[in-house]
């Protein structure tokens, strides 16, 4: 039987927990990251803002290691997972769940078997008590009594709901969030925010959530940066993020193009009031 | 040149870890289970058609050849002979490459463009485990055996053709006997485990590749039933080359006319 890397030692919150150090990552001739630092707390919700393309959805895959640096090293609870192989990185996957843009959940399984997958996989548990888990879960995300259906059958929030149970199935240290709201209406992406708050408040897990929606972003981030041209641009609390000078920030909050079209990158020289790393 | 080479090294790599977690892992009868539905049960009509067209075909074609010389009944030989050794085992192995192969490649590329891998590997899972390995044993398994579900009713359809233009069956099931050896029965079977292995891991490699969106998922699909057509034949040539060799060695060869 596998050892339980689930099992939680005692944390003190604001501790860093994932460290991205000194990080490049090219993809052919786009550069998404050159040097990029930066700190994630533990027990906080970390927003990640940013236009599409602009490596947010990398930065987690970094993380998770679905991709690997260029260059610079990916720090998890102390331990440098760069360079694992796929065998070694398992046990720091079980640390985390991941919240897919998608919600990715897989179409040949039922909404049960997908929330208990992880449980199958990594625990000799009797059936009995992964039910009850998977019950508990479900019933946190609101979506008790489907555990019979398909994927095919759920609808994009819901769908999104049992990829967050099966996320949170393993009791994980960290939950990673790539758009959870993206596709839905304000009120089930409003739901989605509850779900996210609700999960952080009884899991007590750190949290990072990778948006462009603001509404989201104010609703559930501790704290806020944004991503422009492979570099944190500003970094800082919810009231900080909206009272940042930096015009790209602006734009980006009030969603204004400009009338160049280029967000602005122009016109801002060197204002970024926070920079972590 | 350097991306074909990349591709065969990785294509190479796929297919040492999908070994071995099938020597590791052999008995995971749930994931196993609905991919021997998929690949067997679903796959066995339109191998049937195939291998009952195919002797009716060889039947109407070489009926009048023999009857020109006043051999009827020798057509019986050929025609069971070129089921067994060559076609049934070919075709099955064609039909099962466009249908299963492109249905693989297809789903895996769905599931690579909708991140379902990436999380399978975000929930510690190794992809190949789950994904590759039952769908490369229900292939290597259960193709065997469409083959000879193939050869079975080419068999019949030839001889009811036969039949049908007055050939004497008792004849006609002598020649055929004297022709086929247990040799060329085992001859046709061994290949079509070579094609089932191919055509599973070409189009689990094809879909695992896929590019995104639509187009990149119709072109895996694509490329992994050519691929696997190509490799069908490629292989048909050399494994032939090989058992022939094998036969020679140990017996000597005669011809089925003699």
């Amino acid at each position: 039987m596998r050892p339980d890397t689930t099992s939680r030692e005692p944390e003190a919150c604001g501790d860093p927990v994932i460290r991205l150090d000194h990080v490049h990552k090219q993809f052919g001739p786009h550069v998404v990251f050159e040097d990029l630092t930066l700190e994630i707390q533990r027990g906080r919700t970390t927003v990640v803002l940013g236009q599409s393309g602009v490596g947010k959805s990398v930065m987690l895959k970094f993380i998770t290691g679905l991709l690997r640096p260029d260059r610079g090293r990916v720090i998890v609870c102390g331990q440098d997972v760069t360079n694992l192989t796929e065998r070694q990185f398992i046990p720091v996957r079980m640390r985390f769940g991941v919240v897919f843009q998608g919600a990715a959940l897989f179409d040949y399984l039922s909404v049960y078997e997908n929330v208990a997958f992880a449980l199958r996989e990594h625990k000799r548990l009797p059936e009995s008590e992964v039910r009850e888990i998977v019950r508990r879960r479900l019933e946190l995300v609101d979506m008790a009594g489907t555990e019979a259906l398909l994927p095919e059958e759920l609808s994009g929030g819901m769908k999104k709901r049992v990829g967050l149970a099966r996320a949170i199935a393993m009791d994980p240290h960290c939950i990673l969030y790539d758009e959870p709201t993206a596709g839905l209406d304000p009120v089930t992406a409003d739901m989605i925010n509850r779900l996210i708050l609700r999960c952080q408040k009884e899991l007590k897990a750190t949290s990072i959530v990778v948006t462009h929606d603001m509404a989201s972003a104010y609703r559930v981030g501790d704290r806020i940066l944004m991503l422009y041209e492979g570099q944190i641009i500003a970094d800082g609390t919810p009231d900080e993020f909206r009272a940042c000078p930096d015009v790209r920030v602006q734009r980006f909050i009030r969603g204004d193009a400009g009338y160049d079209g280029n967000g602005g990158s122009k016109e801002v020289q060197g204002s970024k009031f926070k920079v972590q790393g | 040149m350097c991306d074909q080479v990349a591709d065969l090294g990785a294509f190479y790599l796929f297919t040492a870890q999908t070994l071995s977690w099938v020597l590791r892992d052999f008995t995971r009868w749930r994931l196993l289970r609905p991919q021997l539905f998929e690949v067997g049960v679903m796959s066995l009509p339109v191998v049937l058609f195939t291998g009952s067209f195919i002797g009716m075909v060889l039947a109407a074609q070489s009926y009048f050849q023999f009857e020109a010389i006043g051999r009827a009944s020798w057509s019986g030989a050929v025609i069971n002979l070129s089921v067994i050794k060559e076609l049934g085992p070919v075709l099955a192995g064609v039909m099962i490459a466009g249908r299963v192969g492109g249905a693989l490649a297809a789903e895996l590329g769905t599931m690579r463009v909708t991140e379902q891998i990436d999380a399978l590997r975000s929930l510690g899972a190794d992809p190949i485990r789950h994904l590759v390995a039952p769908r490369f044993l229900a292939c290597l398994l259960l193709i065997p055996f469409l083959t000879v579900y193939c050869d079975f009713v080419g068999i019949l359809g030839g001889y009811a053709v036969a039949w049908s233009y007055g050939v004497d069956a008792h004849e006609y099931w002598r020649h055929s006997a004297d022709a086929i050896e247990n040799y060329d029965i085992f001859t046709g079977v061994l290949k079509s485990c070579f094609f089932g292995a191919f055509i599973a891991l070409i189009s689990c490699f094809k879909g695992f590749q896929s590019r995104q969106g639509a187009a990149g998922v119709g072109r895996a699909a694509t490329e992994a039933f050519v691929t696997s057509f190509m490799a069908i034949l490629v292989l048909d040539f050399f494994i032939v080359l090989l058992l022939q060799a094998i036969y020679d060695f140990f017996w000597s060869r005669s011809s089925i006319f003699l």
